[in-house]
């Protein structure tokens, strides 16, 4: 586990997490290195997103959409018996109590709003753990779109009742076959897809990586997460501030709307890799899928697979904001295993009554190793973000225990 | 190896004089380090009549590869393939008497460093590059980087490209202007995309440069169609599912001289 002793405070000027420089980039990171063909298809994106986030009557529609469809707000929850265990006081923003049980929607409704606004009738999505998948499922029809997922066989395999959730809300599941047969793969897939079907379908990105403006327009999607948790907080706490801000980082979508919450106060960002999936901790420069961040590659340049428990963790790379954060030393990145993140999910099922995602229990794993290490000074507030609810994993984890 | 095509600017004056007289260009794909003996398919592209080589660098996520090319870096890959041997290997072969244009997606590049990755695509007598994931608005370093090395970087133009961004990728793009024939990735179509025409008729009007049509171009009538319209076509997953399927370097000779053949009769009809 990774030192989060020395922190660079205040919080650098270029660390706020506000819009991107020109052309996408987040530092040195970021850009639209998509091919030719899907280059005006960004740019339509970027122009409608741009559009209707100024535009007062489609947030409205959206903030709507996420009250009465998805059940925001959300509640944050102390975590009181973990909380005394650990001598820190752990409040958990609970995104496993959204619609479809987890992040996802947040984004999802976003963008299928935005397809609607720009004519599309169809969306096309990659996913992992099935989670994007299924909350693009749910906004498609709720929307009245169609939706194509696509998904590594591998996935498939260790989350099936999320695909059978998404047949079930109509969506067409394609199972990928090259590769790793991961995520890493579908997006590919998708990608591909993308480019014969610009005409009619938008690609709903699942997390804050691909070409811009996706990283910037998933991470405000998302933002809804930490602005939320930003005003609990205050209401909650004596500090008014929690000291440290916790989240998991596969792609980093909710870390990216977590942390952007709390960017320019003087809470510590953590982001909380898996030890096989570490982009941020362990990448090296490169460009995949559309942006240039850092992506785990081998000595000739080849990305390698990612291996984590976590499907939604196994992710190659981390978007190019988590890049620059890391850069500046706004926030830290640090790593936990497998074992850890299943000790950690036995451990919140048992002290607080909820059974997380394997992907959230990550970020609790870190709190607890910090806690019990002394990383986290006692008395700390901290606030972790439960990214999602554990019913995808049960059969992963009654393997396990 | 002493390649004379290798002066700066070669590629595009090699593909302009061939064109001047009136031929249909040629360019064949192979994936580097797809056999153990994969240069001898250089050399049998050269004697069908090919007027430059791509030759693919793999890479582990080719996002605008359909399953034929795909399946062919899949494949050197796993025999160890690498930028380094694929370059080590051209560097061993003697000259084939036209241009050789590398393609790879820019993680190669930017893993090994621009300026590093065009001296080694230079020392193997590569002479043009493509970069399928690098669009013309983030190609300022490179194509600067590889103007020194000599180099010539070839930029694509989609049947998407408004006419202004045309105008700047014909202006900017070196070698040639790779116009991609339709919205898809590579591989083999049953006909030439309706698109490859209005496509090529818009890059002429902005550039005299030599513009070669590729995606999907897998048959003698389809490369005699694409000629109609432009300069040239690139043929890649044609070859490569022979390569795949075992073809051998006398097997893809063959295969191209009834392109070359087809392109050499479009040529003698009346324009």
């Amino acid at each position: 586990m990774r030192d989060v002793s020395t922190w660079r405070e205040p919080v650098p000027p270029d660390g706020t997490m506000g819009e991107p420089r020109a052309r996408g980039r987040f530092g040195e990171y970021g850009g639209r290195y998509a091919p030719e063909s899907l280059v005006e298809a960004c740019r339509e994106v970027d122009e409608a997103f741009r559009d209707a986030w100024a535009d007062p009557g489609f947030r409205g529609a959206l903030a709507r959409l996420l009250a009465v469809h998805a059940g925001r707000p959300t509640p944050l929850t102390p975590a009181r018996r973990l909380s005394e265990a650990l001598g820190v006081q752990l409040y958990l923003k609970r995104e496993d109590l959204t619609h479809t049980g987890s992040h996802k929607i947040n984004n999802v409704m976003g963008q299928a709003l935005l397809a609607t606004r720009m004519g599309r009738r169809r969306l096309i999505a990659e996913t992992g753990a099935g989670q994007h998948g299924v909350a693009t499922a749910t906004a498609a029809a709720l929307l009245g779109l169609e939706a194509t997922v696509f998904m590594g066989e591998r996935d498939i395999e260790r989350q099936a009742l999320n695909v059978f959730r998404m047949r079930m809300l109509g969506a067409e599941v394609v199972p990928v076959t090259t590769g790793s047969r991961t995520l890493k793969d579908a997006t590919s897939e998708a990608m591909r897809h993308w480019v014969g079907a610009t005409g009619d379908s938008h690609y709903c990105i699942g997390s804050v990586v691909g070409p811009d403006p996706y990283p910037w327009m998933v991470r405000e999607f998302q933002r809804i997460i930490g602005d939320e948790a930003r005003g609990q907080c205050a209401a909650e706490l004596r500090t008014g501030v929690p000291d440290y801000v916790v989240a998991c980082v596969g792609g980093g979508s909710h870390a990216a709307g977590t942390f952007a919450g709390f960017a320019d106060t003087p809470a510590r960002l953590v982001g909380v890799e898996a030890e096989g999936g570490a982009g941020a901790a362990r990448g090296r420069l490169g460009v995949l899928h559309g942006c240039r961040s850092l992506f785990l590659q081998d000595d000739d340049g080849q990305i390698t697979q990612a291996h984590s428990i976590a499907a939604g963790l196994d992710y190659p790379g981390v978007g190019p904001e988590h890049a620059h954060l890391r850069d500046l030393g706004r926030a830290r990145y640090v790593t936990v295993t497998d074992d850890e993140a299943v000790g950690a999910a036995v451990r919140l099922a048992r002290t607080e009554g909820i059974v997380p995602a394997l992907e959230s229990a990550h970020a609790l794993a870190w709190v607890i190793g910090a806690a019990d290490g002394g990383d986290l000074p006692a008395g700390s507030t901290v606030l972790m973000t439960l990214s999602g609810r554990g019913d995808k994993d049960v059969s992963t984890l009654k393997e396990l225990l | 190896m002493t390649n004379p095509t290798l002066a700066a600017g070669a590629v595009e004056r090699h593909l302009r004089a061939r064109r001047d007289t009136g031929r249909g260009l040629l360019m064949p794909y192979v994936t580097g380090g797809i056999t153990p003996g994969w240069t001898d398919y250089l050399r049998a592209f050269a004697a069908a009549g090919a007027d430059a080589i791509e030759v693919g660098l793999p890479f582990s996520d080719p996002t605008l590869d359909g399953v034929t090319i795909q399946q062919a870096g899949e494949t050197a890959l796993a025999r160890g393939a690498s930028t380094r041997r694929i370059l080590a290997d051209l560097s061993g072969m003697p000259d084939v008497g036209v241009p050789l244009v590398a393609s790879t997606y820019y993680n190669l590049v930017l893993h090994d460093g621009h300026e590093a990755f065009c001296a080694a695509l230079r020392r193997a007598g590569v002479g043009g590059l493509i970069v399928p994931d690098l669009p013309v608005h983030e190609a300022d370093e490179l194509t600067d980087v590889a103007a020194d090395a000599g180099i010539e970087l070839v930029l694509l133009a989609s049947p998407a490209t408004p006419q202004p961004r045309l105008a700047e990728i014909s202006c900017r793009s070196r070698g040639f202007v790779y116009a991609v024939s339709l919205m898809g990735t590579t591989g083999e179509r049953a006909a030439l995309a309706v698109s490859a025409a209005e496509l090529t008729e818009r890059i002429r009007r902005v550039t005299d440069q030599p513009v070669l049509l590729g995606f999907g171009i897998s048959t003698p009538d389809q490369a005699r169609e694409a000629r109609r319209h432009a300069d040239g076509v690139v043929v890649g997953a044609a070859v490569m599912r022979r390569v795949l399927d075992g073809a051998g370097p006398d097997d893809l000779r063959a295969f191209l001289a009834t392109l070359r053949q087809a392109l050499d009769q479009e040529c003698d009809r009346p324009r």
